[in-house]
């Protein structure tokens, strides 16, 4: 069993939970209002993607606070904690990082089970949508926060009939801290 | 249209998958970011309160439409309520067990008006992260709730009006929040035909 499944499973049971169907219907609801409001469905892509970078840059905060984890030492290790600990945490579910390129700089990260498409259908109209992008976008907000500038998106998608739902991650550059003052000052 | 060709799951339309238990979960913050979120972009695209309060409630008609038809083939074995009464005691315990994990607080008839029922909760669990600025007044994130409520209440021909407010209490530092439901002229006239 891979060492970090373990921790996952113990921080989830550890924090506060409320039932998934709210969850999902609420995502859905959300998701609707997009489509709505902005006539192509690139926007709401687009506007997935930055409301998922919202939540994702205060997300880290709450997931370095709960997670009990130690820093991660290379990508790989980023990588698999989003999936074991990351998404078990926060959705329950778990999922595998598979695809690694020959530098290590980029994964696909497949997920399990997926709450947010609990119920869901794409329509004709909206065939082009990427209905979970939101996910991406907390990534990517939470890795940024850490240092890392990535590129995230999905590349399977059941909801346009894959078998499963599939990231594929990249990091771009490692940014190093700045500190907001000068030592000389 | 059954597809061919597809994985295992794609092979059953939307509507012949299983439902599934409704016991999963996922955690507290992650939907109190994502109803933050939420939040956030609706006050992006209105003017003032009143409007922000309204996408609210529009948005909670739809969870509400949805959590009916789920609940009452879950749970009920698709016996629809016909009685005001009944209703509302499948809004207070079902879909409040179902939704928030607990039966609501309280449900009170009242006094003053006789089409008026209030549904209280100390601490509505969608605004357990909320704090509302002293500029926006008697603003009340719990307007997503009452759209939830309103959805079921019309899904199920009870046509409502239905708001959130605030009511403070002694002894308690946060107010507790009213969902106060209206019904309809015609849903008492027919509550009073069936006697």
């Amino acid at each position: 069993m891979p060492p970090n499944s373990r921790p996952g499973d113990a921080v989830f049971a550890n924090v506060e939970r409320v039932n998934a169907e709210l969850f999902t219907l609420t995502y859905g609801a959300i998701v609707r209002q997009l489509l709505t409001d902005f006539e192509e469905v690139d926007e709401v892509n687009k506007q997935l993607d930055t409301m998922g970078y919202n939540i994702g840059i205060r997300l880290i905060d709450d997931f370095l606070a709960k997670a009990n984890i130690t820093r991660c030492s290379d990508f790989r290790e980023t990588a698999e904690t989003i999936v074991k600990v990351g998404f078990k945490m926060f959705l329950g579910v778990t999922g595998t990082v598979t695809n690694w390129n020959a530098e290590g700089t980029e994964c696909s990260l497949i997920l399990d089970d997926n709450p947010l498409v609990d119920f869901v259908e794409l329509p004709e109209t909206c065939q082009g949508l990427y209905y979970c992008n939101m996910l991406c976008g907390v990534i990517r907000g939470a890795l940024e926060m850490v240092s890392m500038r990535t590129e995230v998106k999905f590349v399977k998608d059941v909801l346009r009939g894959d078998e499963a739902f599939e990231i594929r991650l990249k990091l771009l550059e490692q940014v190093p801290e700045e500190y907001p003052y000068k030592d000389d000052d | 249209m059954i597809g061919v060709g597809r994985g295992s799951k794609q092979l059953l339309n939307v509507v012949d998958r299983p439902l599934g238990k409704g016991k999963n979960e996922v955690s507290l913050s992650a939907f109190a970011f994502l109803f933050s979120e939420l939040v956030q972009y609706s006050q992006t695209r209105v003017e003032n309160i009143a409007e922000l309060e309204r996408r609210l409630e529009d948005a909670g008609v739809g969870v509400g439409l949805r959590i009916l038809e789920l609940l009452c083939h879950r749970e009920k074995a698709n016996r629809r309520e016909t009685r005001l009464l009944g209703i509302l005691s499948f809004v207070h315990s079902t879909v409040w067990r179902c939704l928030f994990g607990k039966v609501a607080d309280s449900l009170e008839k009242g006094t003053e008006h006789e089409d008026e029922y209030m549904i209280s909760e100390r601490e509505l669990l969608v605004n357990r992260f909320i704090s509302v600025p002293k500029d926006m007044g008697a603003f009340n994130c719990g307007a997503f709730v009452a759209g939830i409520v309103k959805g079921i209440l019309d899904g199920a021909g009870f046509p409502a009006r239905v708001s959130a407010h605030f009511v403070s209490v002694e002894g308690q530092a946060r107010p507790r929040t009213t969902i106060l439901i209206k019904f309809a002229e015609e849903v008492l006239q027919r509550e009073a035909r069936l006697g």
